[in-house]
């Protein structure tokens, strides 16, 4: 345990809110009441709801001690396969806070707005410049609402030419929101194996795609981490049959600046902002998941777009062949603004040489982990790596046993179990913004763990030993669900 | 690149491991004909100072208080948010986690949500809400889709009451799966009319939100009575959830499921997002419910703990099957509803909201005493409709010009309503701003 920074510290227990406070506390500093009082009809009014009262050092102490629990990127490595968790720089949280920016009311009038225009019409210009698109919609909140509003273009698409396609076809790495997103279409997915080589063949695609499908949903590179080296050609057998191509752009990261999206043949695209744009995660949200399409689709994309015209920008609901909204408003304008300062501030070089170094570093570790753990696909990795618990699970070591094992040594675990593909799949994904030094602590880390596995397996079955609570009976609380207090 | 930590020697040390010559031969699988002809054209890259100050200008070709009186609501409202919120769910230890999926080191962000779950139930009466939906339009329109399943039927009502561009969300949700959507017009005094519910058969639900767009308290308790009748659900869409501080929940009005938005809850208006969909339900329907749950269990020691919960709901396991595709959420927005929500406490709560309806009620009478007509007589919330005379709207242009933006003109959303204004007053305006304004829309 020597090279490990895993460690325990004071932290302190907190009851929950409800158990702390006195009535008639309050931690909201109230505006003077300078108008008369008109009550409700007593038909329709109630007392409010039944929450505690606490002062303001009740709230600041239980929100400052519950985040003492939790392990973020700026506690440490976290890497999280499929979720990019790299580094959130501090000034674009500062830039998102701007008074105008966090301040504004989205029902403002245009020559009211400008600043806010501007900045989402030249995101859409950014994003398209990076992917290689020719039009794009901010207004997706999440990966998987981004997934959905492709999939509606896409519909809308085939319903503009006269056809009503049926299928999908999704593969069998794809992420779940992937099936999901297309089934809120009415698309049946139709799932494909990829090869031996972790990729998709062109043959099992020209068996599947029929005038019947819609297209294909391909996230590129893919969730072993590998290049989809076949897709110019999987293109065109679903081009040639009347099929769109949907990438989902989850893995970005590890392309910028070296791969064109429309070069590749893809139709619509999703990008996750909260991942290769370093928007925060936020402990799950918000993200944002714009959607680049090619030019055919353009007028398909969701209303308002936002136009400019001779330097004046404005929102238009000009498009009749529009799929509609998505969102209330025009999606998560404070994560865009994140994204918008990121991508100011790497310039083209900066997102190239971020894509290089994430594929470098997961490359790094793939050659220095495989020895010691099963890698089912041997060959170069894009931004994240594989691995699989076969030379472990012989010791009746699970890849869960090593992922919990993992927080002892101060680490967030990988993905695990995803993808399906893979059995008891551990995917690494360390992103740019980890250091050699880092890395190598992790790369020991695991290596230690793997000793561990052979000489005391029962440390990792019992596994995590340093943090506030071990493991929690998941089945129980599904079983008799207690969701609220 | 102050993110980036390779020296050259690590990338060359790092580059040896791998065998690969230099950074381009890394990406040696990927074919030519995918790749990128030219470089990326950007524009330079700005230093954190040159950053700052182009984003300030940004910022300061803004309409914002306090420099701007800003009188519309709509699904947008501006409150005073205590300090503390920003700061607590600013904490990196929020802000850069991502959804629990490792419960032993997430027990933060898993209490926090398990509070604001029942926070949220008791808000609205619900007996189960989940950790958060993108924003109030996505969530009503889970919540028909969900109602959908639950009662294997296709068709709903909506009130047309409903905000505009929430039925125009729930529109591109509901008819590719191939949902019928059936509009419940309003009544003289600004309320849904219900009679309709009635005459339709096969309902999987009907929505009605209250305050609804025009501010207007709806009976929700008729339309429970109505919809139940036939088998059907009753939804309950809120846009301004401070209402429930002094308004009967829908939860003791009958509603099965209720949802809207939850910005309203110390979340900055930020020009429409990220915002908060708020989303609870019945215990009975849980297993039909989106999005992720969080519940209490307990460790191997016997510990007090929390964790993710009925995760075969989602997509991640079910796939195609899911109750949703929801994936990433707005976490981080409930979280500031939490800590806003417990900042207020049941007695703050219930005052700020009273405060919201008294100042709301001071613009409205003095409006009226000053001739103009306020047209709907149901009872109203922070919120209301007014019809100025015509050629309103350029007083209104002039009043903008004077940093006021008076409303909301409603025409572009209900055509026959022209001239007819949505006012909203917050705790952020004094009683001598709104003296002001009536003297200037007067003029």
């Amino acid at each position: 345990m020597k090279t490990s920074s895993g460690t325990t510290g004071l932290i302190l227990n907190e009851p929950l809110l409800w158990e702390k406070g006195q009535k008639g506390r309050c931690a909201f500093s109230f505006p003077e009441d300078d108008v008369d009082s008109s009550p409700l009809d007593p038909e329709l009014a109630s007392g409010g709801p039944d929450f505690p009262d606490l002062g303001e050092v009740d709230v600041v102490r239980h929100y400052t001690r519950l985040s003492q629990w939790n392990f973020g990127v700026d506690t440490g490595m976290y890497p999280l396969g499929s979720c990019t968790m790299k580094y959130n720089p501090k000034i674009n949280e500062k830039m998102a806070g701007l008074k105008g920016l966090a301040g504004a009311h989205p029902l403002l009038a245009g020559h009211l707005s400008q600043g806010a225009l501007k900045m989402m019409f030249e995101l859409e210009g950014l994003l398209t410049e990076i992917t290689g698109m020719d039009a794009a919609t901010l207004q997706p909140a999440a990966g998987a609402h981004g997934e959905l509003t492709g999939m509606l273009v896409i519909h809308a698409y085939h319903q503009s030419r006269g056809s009503a396609r049926t299928k999908i076809i999704v593969p069998d790495t794809a992420h779940g929101t992937n099936p999901a997103s297309a089934a809120l279409c009415g698309y049946q997915p139709v799932s494909v194996a990829s090869s031996e080589q972790g990729i998709l063949s062109p043959e099992a695609i020209a068996a599947v795609m029929d005038e019947d499908t819609a297209g294909i949903m391909v996230t590129n590179p893919n969730t072993l981490g590998l290049f989809e080296e076949n897709i110019r050609q999987i293109a065109g057998i679903v081009h040639e049959k009347g099929g769109q191509v949907y990438c989902d752009g989850a893995n970005m990261n590890a392309v910028m600046g070296i791969v064109s999206m429309g070069a590749m043949g893809v139709d619509v695209l999703h990008l996750n902002l909260h991942k290769t744009f370093s928007t925060p995660h936020g402990c799950g949200g918000p993200g944002s998941g714009p959607v680049c399409v090619r030019e055919h689709l353009a007028r398909f994309l969701p209303v308002p777009r936002v136009i400019e015209k001779n330097g004046v920008y404005a929102l238009s609901e000009d498009c009749p062949e529009s799929i509609g909204k998505l969102h209330a408003f025009y999606g998560n304008f404070g994560v865009m603004v994140k994204a918008y300062s990121y991508i100011r501030t790497m310039g083209a070089d900066g997102l190239k040489k971020a894509s290089q170094l994430a594929v470098l570093n997961a490359n790094y570790i793939k050659e220095r982990l495989k020895d010691v753990f099963h890698l089912p696909y041997d060959r170069p990795c894009m931004h994240e790596c594989v691995f699989s618990d076969k030379i472990q699970s012989a010791g009746k070591i699970t890849t869960l046993d090593m992922a919990k094992r993992l927080m002892d040594y101060g680490f967030h675990p990988p993905t695990i179990y995803f993808p399906l593909v893979v059995h008891g799949a551990l995917m690494i994904e360390p992103t740019e913004t980890e250091s050699k030094e880092n890395i190598d602590l992790f790369i020991e880390a695991l290596k230690s763990i793997a000793r561990e596995a052979e000489e005391n397996p029962e440390l990792l079955r019992q596994a995590p030993h340093k943090p506030k609570v071990t493991r929690l009976d998941e089945v129980a609380a599904a079983r008799k669900p207690q969701l609220a207090g | 690149m102050r993110y980036l930590p390779h020296t050259p020697d690590d990338i060359a040390a790092m580059l040896r491991v791998t065998g690969a010559g230099d950074l381009d031969d890394l990406f040696s699988t990927i074919p030519l004909n995918c790749r990128r002809k030219k470089d990326l054209n950007l524009p330079e890259p700005l230093t954190e100072w040159e950053l700052k100050a182009h984003m300030n200008a940004l910022s300061e070709a803004m309409a914002v208080a306090p420099d701007y009186q800003v009188y519309m609501g709509a699904g947008s409202y501006e409150h005073f948010i205590p300090e503390t919120v920003p700061c607590l769910i600013g904490r990196s230890e929020f802000v850069t986690a991502y959804t629990p999926y490792q419960p032993e080191i997430s027990q933060g962000t898993l209490q926090a949500i398990y509070e604001y779950q029942t926070l949220t139930a008791r808000l609205l009466g619900m007996e189960a809400a989940n950790a958060s939906i993108y924003d109030g339009a996505s969530a009503l329109a889970e919540a028909l889709l969900m109602a959908a399943r639950i009662t294997r039927r296709k068709k709903v009502a909506l009130s047309r009451l409903i905000h505009p561009m929430y039925r125009r969300v729930v529109r591109t949700y509901l008819e590719p799966g191939g949902h019928e959507i059936v509009e419940l017009p309003y009544l003289e005094d600004g309320r849904t009319d219900l009679s309709l519910l009635d005459a339709i058969d096969d309902l999987a639900a009907v929505a009605v939100q209250s305050p609804n767009f025009f501010g207007c308290i709806e009976d929700l308790k008729t339309a429970a009575t109505r919809i139940h009748g036939q088998g059907g659900l009753m939804i309950a869409a809120f846009t301004e959830p401070l209402a429930y501080g002094i308004l009967k929940n829908p939860g003791d009005q009958g509603a099965d499921i209720a949802c809207g938005e939850g910005q309203s809850l110390g979340i900055p208006q930020a020009f429409g997002g990220p915002a908060l969909g708020m989303f609870a339900s019945r215990m009975k329907y849980v297993r039909s419910m989106p999005g992720r749950l969080v519940g209490k269990t307990l460790d191997r020691e016997g510990r007090k703990g929390f964790v993710l919960t009925l995760a075969t709901r989602e997509q991640h396991i079910r796939r195609e099957k899911a109750t949703s595709n929801i994936c990433t959420n707005n976490t981080l927005c409930a979280l500031a509803a939490a800590v806003y929500m417990a900042s207020l406490g049941g007695t703050g709560i219930h005052k700020l909201a009273a405060m919201n309806r008294d100042k709301a009620e001071y613009l409205k009478k003095a409006l009226k005493e000053a001739g103009f007509s306020v047209c709907f007589e149901a009872p109203t919330f922070n919120e209301f409709v007014v019809k100025f005379p015509a050629g309103f709207e350029k007083t209104y242009l002039r009043l903008m010009d004077q940093k006021i933006v008076a409303g909301l003109a409603l025409a572009p959303y209900y055509p026959e309503l022209s001239e007819h204004y949505l006012l909203c007053v917050t705790e952020t305006k004094t009683r001598q701003d709104l003296d002001a304004l009536v003297k200037e829309v007067s003029k």
